[in-house]
């Protein structure tokens, strides 16, 4: 289609859901105003909740505007939304594969749907399946095939024809580093050989930075717009670099810097030293006082950076009640502490696992201990066997041969009491839908043996620490999704746990939320309790003291981040960037797989 | 776009057909209901369900020795009906009943034959009212076989010469030869087995593509609502028809049953009679979008009153009026009275065309009502 | 003791959690109170095989004093009504084959004549045998009045011989009497099972059940909190059909409460012992709807609920002792009707014991093998 012309344009379109259980009429989007030109990549991004997905099928046709204009390649979608679905491709953010059908036959089914001639799919067929990796997986019932696959399946079946707007709704949720790089190459590849327009809406913001406009969502507003490097400008001189002072911890830096609300937008843990975007009329006087000696220079800002200071300006500070959170803990606890972690005790000890499924390895022969006060992450694409290590820790899955031992004990054969000593934090939200936030957190005490009196002093400091006072009587199903995530770690930490387990805690949160749950994580790391988690955001195993990266069931690297780093980028030149997370975690698995390992990624 | 939209539509359809027909082949909780439920009711109907009384285990007690009343006894021995076990009192045939062994109880007593030589007997006879489906026609029996006896003991003493004035009923049953209930319940399971594979399959396999959210990817396609539709509807439909010839076949074969209708006529009606059922499963999944909600109501809403209230077991003339209203409310009421009549009786045309324009327009209402519900839309 | 406490401390935890989420969602607190009620009064006036009116129509070639007389006392039972009178014998063929009447009389020219003669003068009734259970209900009762005219036409025929007949516990025979006795159990069972059944396959499928599982909770206290909600709710159902038939319909109830609810919590655990196997058998909530689904149509169908065991052939009512629902019908029928004491249905109870004792660590032992 033409540059010129716009492929989307929304104006004062508004779009509200009517919940009949609870007679909440919810504002999905807010008189939203948009031109999406032609021929161009755009980005949607924003937090779960934001608006993007119903923003993605107003335009596809599948729901209708409550008010407004929504014209998608000049056609009022609203008027007449099979004329625009007869022209687009769509690809939902939950593609539904028919999971009993082969890959092939997903494939013909949306051919045929679209009504590709014969003649022209053996091409397109060939191109898709071997971007997409495929080809060997044909006669695969697309049931079988892993996360990452099904995602490019999905992929592959809205690209059988070549659409004049294709729309993709966060195609890379819950997909891992390498595949979503692999996705991002096949976009990529796609629009500079067949000039498509794309609109895609995703939560990561270095995809958005991939994209030549990006639009900002949030609650259902429009709150920025522009290319990249104009939404970077928001953060400009206001990114700095701070290396701490020698016998500092990095971590204790971002904590202190990220508490200083008043003057700090935003920090991260980067590379051994933390990123950090500062207010706009700070004094020097003030920061120096919280960065005690470390070393600051000036930095280039990011995408998420950009991002950061709009959404303080929009919605302020995410407060965290460390203090509150961090003595509750301590006068349970032994006073360890992250500080301490060098040598003391090892609470999980794992030596040699294995677990078999069939004739397939899910963990081949892994091991590593565990330290009090730790933060550990399982880091691995998908398939990795991550979620069975982590299943077979919490004794929810008898291992197929090894040693494993959690504070002192096989959780799989020791008495159910012995569970007391540590809670679980699933990935999906696994509490109680159709009960309140109260009932919930009384049963889960009362499951982990706290009644009367204790108990409910308990639920009253973890509304406290988790922020969810007033919502004591909500449903828990109907909690907009950060709430949920912390009524899930409360439900969690009620009977304070001497080791928690979170598996995947932060996928779909926003930045701010993610910031607020790595505070309250790195506190109570703090006070003596360990923490294993898993997470997809590679940017976050900076939080953690030290990280296991697995594939196919082995192990490739485990050590501190820095350790790990330095594995890939064994020597940094002088101005060289200090190599992300992300492309550690990719250089690792990568290398791997090429056979190129040579064995020295174990640090014991 | 430069081919015909009819075109389009085959292609689709056809396209969509194949893979609800893959679908169906690959999901054995699909056959299981479409195909190894049926087979399992037919055995349960023919052989097991059944409203005729027999091998009925009546204790008799005995108060009278002389010949009359032995004579009377070896009436109920030759009885098919009967299974006569002698008790020693009645106190006996008391306790036979409250143990289960005996059903009922006849009692001559000690002064049978001397009342019946002075034209005056009786004979008691005492059921048990908690079976009650068996307890009536035990009593008919009984009546019948003692007006048979005193005929035949009349005849022997030459008294029925010119015996005096007496109406004589001569029975005779249409359209059930062997008078057995089997001969009706096989043929009513068709709308049993339709309304399962009709109803309540086609209902959860729909709800579960909204569930799954399967159509959201499928919706923003050239396809058009009524394509998804039919192709949801055609190996559904297959496999009601099947059901429908395994019943017939199993009827020929294993029961006996006639089919004295025309054959053309019959599928026809079937054909009509499953595109209510599955009108109604299309409507039930996308109002609920919802697959345990779907099969609740389908059970409750289609599947219960198919059995309960359509007269496949109980008789609609045995019912009050308020429930033969909604009796005459269900679709298959009028199918069950059709199938029988194409079975049994034959080809009654006034019956025949009332039923199927009834069937006509339920189809017609209930298909054009999912059609209706189905857009393309998730909001 | 301090061990027992916490344990029962435990279950009461887990069970009160287990009914809160149950009777928190409205929709399955609509679809655990309606359907019993809703089927219960509808089949209790559905499930019935006594006739109350059939049609019939007449051909009275005789058209006499005896012949109206006759047909004037079939009128008069107010079970017949007439709705054609014919005219010839052609048209009995269209009036039984379009349903119109359900029997039809014909009377000979000859009958009166017959009759006067001192002869045996023939009528002839057609039947429709579609429905043949019907036919020969209707065919004893004009029989019935057949012979209670005979006996008035000439009243010193031969001996006579009456049949003095009496129904116990039920002396009008009427089908709802056993009916709604049946569906106290069986209206129940339906739900009892797929709640216990859908209920782990639930929180699987929902991802609570790992949480659970990390709890210090058993897997014995799971099972026992995933059984006492579905037996509460059983028992509840059971109770609202008992009600119905009690106050609405009016049944009297010979026997004890007590007993009763003996009887029905033996039951329900047995039906909750079926649904938690099934519950640990599938993999998700579609598998264990279907499964039970597909296992509750023979157990009612064969349950004696509608059509009498006895009526079964050998074989197939050895088969029902297989299943819970016909020892508790039986039973209930027992204690609702006969007034039976507990230790008279000690041989309806010990099956559903053993059905319970081999359901309940069957499942226990699916659980423990299947999951984790």
């Amino acid at each position: 289609m033409d540059a010129g012309q716009l492929a989307v344009q929304a104006e004062a379109v508004h779009k509200a859901f009517y919940d009949k259980q609870t007679r909440i009429t919810q504002q999905a989007l807010k008189a939203v105003d948009l031109q999406i030109p032609g021929g161009s990549l755009t980005a949607l991004v924003g937090p779960d909740g934001a608006g993007k997905t119903t923003l993605l099928r107003l335009m596809a046709g599948l729901m209708q505007a409550n008010s407004g204009v929504l014209e998608v390649l000049g056609i009022d979608v609203g008027r007449d939304p099979q004329a625009v679905q007869d022209r687009i491709s769509y690809m939902p953010q939950r593609f539904g594969l028919y999971e009993d059908l082969s890959v092939q036959e997903n494939l013909d089914l949306y051919a045929d749907l679209h009504g590709i001639p014969k003649a022209r799919r053996d091409e397109r067929y060939r191109r898709l399946l071997h971007m997409t990796d495929l080809a060997r997986f044909t006669d695969r019932a697309a049931g079988k095939l892993s996360g990452g696959m099904k995602q490019k399946l999905g992929l592959a079946c809205t690209l059988v024809r070549s659409p004049d707007l294709l729309l993709l709704d966060e195609p890379t949720v819950g997909v891992d580093p390498l595949s979503r790089r692999e996705l991002w190459q096949i976009i990529q590849q796609l629009i500079a050989e067949e000039q498509l327009s794309v609109i895609v809406s995703t939560a990561y913001l270095d995809e958005a930075g991939l994209c030549d406009r990006v639009y900002v969502l949030h609650e259902g507003e429009l709150l920025a717009q522009g290319t990249p490097t104009e939404l970077r400008r928001h953060a400009d001189q206001r990114c700095f670099i701070a290396v701490p002072a020698a016998g500092q911890n990095a971590l204790q830096l971002q904590a202190r810097l990220i508490d200083a609300d008043q003057l700090i937008v935003d920090a991260v843990p980067h590379g051994g030293a933390v990123r950090f975007v500062t207010q706009p009329d700070l004094a020097q006087i003030q920061l120096s006082e919280l960065l005690r000696g470390a070393s600051v220079r000036a930095a280039e800002p990011q995408l998420e950076d950009g991002f950061m200071v709009l959404l303080r300006a929009r919605l302020g500070a995410v407060h965290v009640e460390v203090d509150a959170l961090q003595q509750e803990l301590k006068q349970e606890q032994p006073p360890s502490g992250r500080a301490a972690s060098g040598g003391s005790e090892v609470v999980i000890e794992v030596r040699d696992l294995v677990r078999t499924f069939g004739d397939f390895t899910a963990v081949a022969s892994t091991s590593f201990d565990v330290r009090r006060g730790e933060i550990f992450g399982l880091l691995g694409p998908n398939g990795a066997g991550k979620t069975t290590t982590f299943r077979m820790l919490c004794g929810l899955l008898p291992s197929t041969s090894g040693f494993l031992q959690v504070a002192g004990v096989n959780l799989r054969t020791a008495r159910a009491s012995a569970r007391r000593r540590i809670g679980y934090v699933s990935q999906k939200f696994a509490l109680y839908g159709n009960l309140t936030v109260r009932e919930n957190l009384r049963f889960f005490g009362g499951a982990y043996g706290l009644h009367g009196k204790q108990l409910k002093s308990r639920i009253a400091s973890v509304l406290e620490q988790f922020d969810l006072q007033g919502q004591e009587h909500t449903r828990s199903g109907e909690l907009p999704g950060g709430f949920k995530q912390r009524l899930a770690m409360a439900a969690g930490l009620i009977h304070e746990p001497e080791i928690l387990f979170l598996d995947e805690p932060t996928s779909g949160a926003d930045p701010l939320a993610r910031r607020a749950f790595w505070r309250r994580i790195t506190a109570l790391a703090e006070s003596g309790t360990t923490i294993i988690i898993t997470t997809h955001f590679m940017e976050e195993a900076e939080y953690c003291d030290r990280i296991l990266i697995q594939d196919a069931g082995k192990r490739l690297a485990m050590g501190t981040p820095q350790q790990v780093r330095e594995q890939v980028q064994p020597v940094r030149e002088a101005g060289q960037p200090i190599l992300s997370m992300e492309e550690t975690f990719i250089g690792i698995v990568e290398r791997s797989r090429n056979g190129q390992h040579d064995g020295r990624g174990a640090l014991a | 776009m430069s081919e015909t939209l009819v075109g389009g539509f085959w292609r689709r359809l056809l396209s969509l057909v194949r893979k609800e027909t893959r679908q169906l082949l690959r999901d054995k909780s699909n056959l299981l209901i479409g195909i190894g439920l049926p087979i399992v009711l037919i055995f349960i109907f023919g052989y097991g369900v059944s409203l005729d009384v027999r091998n009925i285990r009546l204790a008799v007690v005995l108060d009278d020795h002389a010949p009359a009343a032995s004579d009377f006894v070896s009436g109920l021995t030759l009885s098919r009906y009967f299974q006569p076990l002698p008790a020693a009192s009645l106190h006996q045939a008391k306790q036979m009943m409250r143990d289960g062994e005996a059903e009922g109880i006849v009692h001559l007593a000690s002064d049978f034959s001397r009342q019946l030589s002075a034209g005056q007997a009786q004979v008691q006879l005492i059921v048990s009212g908690t079976e009650a489906p068996r307890a009536g026609p035990i009593v008919n029996y009984m009546n019948a076989l003692v007006e048979q006896w005193q005929q035949k003991r009349a005849d022997r003493q030459g008294l029925s010469e010119g015996g005096g004035a007496r109406i004589q009923l001569i029975e005779r049953i249409w359209f059930n030869d062997a008078n057995t209930s089997t001969w009706f319940l096989v043929p009513g399971l068709i709308v049993l087995i339709m309304t399962l594979v009709g109803t309540f399959l086609t209902a959860l396999v729909m709800a579960r593509e909204w569930e799954r959210g399967t159509l959201e990817a499928l919706f923003v396609t050239p396809v058009r609502p009524t394509e998804v539709l039919l192709a949801k509807v055609t190996p559904y439909f297959a496999v009601g028809m099947l059901g429908l010839v395994l019943c017939m076949l199993a009827g020929r074969l294993l029961f006996d049953v006639p089919i004295n209708g025309s054959l053309l006529v019959l599928l026809l009606a079937s054909m009509l009679y499953l595109l209510v059922a599955l009108g109604i499963g299309l409507l039930i999944s996308s109002a609920t979008k919802n697959q345990f909600l779907a099969s609740q109501i389908a059970i409750l809403a289609s599947f219960l009153p198919a059995l309960m209230l359509s007269g496949f077991v109980f008789d609609l003339r045995n019912l009050p009026v308020g429930i033969q209203v909604i009796s005459y409310a269900l679709p298959a009421t009028y199918f069950i009275e059709l199938i029988r009549t194409l079975f049994l009786a034959g080809n009654f045309w006034p019956l025949i065309i009332k039923d199927c324009l009834i069937l006509g327009a339920y189809a017609l209402v209930l298909l054009s009502l999912a059609r209706y519900l189905t857009r393309k839309r998730l909001d | 003791m301090n061990w027992l406490m916490a344990f029962v401390y435990r279950l009461i935890n887990i069970c009160s959690k287990e009914l809160l989420a149950v009777l928190k969602d409205p929709s399955s607190r609509v679809i655990l109170v309606v359907p019993p009620l809703m089927q219960s009064l509808l089949f209790g006036y559905a499930a019935s095989y006594d006739l109350t009116d059939a049609p019939y129509a007449v051909l009275d070639q005789s058209n006499s004093l005896h012949s109206r007389e006759l047909i004037a006392r079939i009128d008069g039972t107010g079970v017949f009504h007439r709705i054609a009178t014919l005219h010839s014998s052609d048209q009995i063929a269209a009036v039984i084959g379009n349903g119109e009447a359900l029997l039809a009389i014909q009377i000979p020219a000859d009958f009166d004549a017959r009759l006067n003669l001192q002869q045996v003068s023939p009528i002839q009734m057609i039947l429709d045998g579609r429905n043949s259970a019907t036919a020969n209900t209707a065919a004893g009762h004009i029989g019935a009045i057949v012979a209670s005219y005979n006996q008035r036409l000439d009243p010193d025929s031969g001996p006579l011989i009456q049949v003095v007949s009496r129904a116990w516990f039920n002396d009008n025979l009427q089908t709802r009497w056993i009916i709604l006795p049946g569906m106290i159990a069986a209206l129940s069972m339906i739900q009892t099972m797929m709640l216990t059944a859908l209920s782990v396959a639930r929180e699987r499928e929902q991802g609570t059940f790992d949480q659970l599982l990390v709890t210090p909770h058993t897997p014995l206290e799971i099972l026992i909190s995933k059984a006492v909600p579905s037996i509460l709710i059983g028992l509840v159902q059971s109770t609202l059909v008992l009600l119905v038939s009690l106050f609405w319909f009016q049944i009297p109830m010979a026997g004890s409460l007590a007993t009763l609810y003996a009887g029905l919590l033996m039951f329900t655990i047995a039906s909750v012992g079926i649904g938690l196997s099934i519950s640990a058998l599938s993999a998700n909530m579609q598998q264990a709807m279907l499964y039970t689904f597909v296992l509750i149509m023979p157990l009612m169908l064969l349950s004696g609920l509608a059509t009498p065991v006895e009526n079964m052939p050998d074989i197939l009512q050895t088969a029902t002792y297989l299943n819970p629902l016909r020892f508790s019908i039986h039973l209930v029928r027992e204690v609702y009707l006969e007034g039976a004491q507990l230790a008279d249905v000690v041989p309806d109870l010990i099956p559903l014991i053993i059905i319970s004792v081999v359901t309940l660590p069957l499942a226990a032992w699916l659980f423990r093998h299947r999951l984790v």
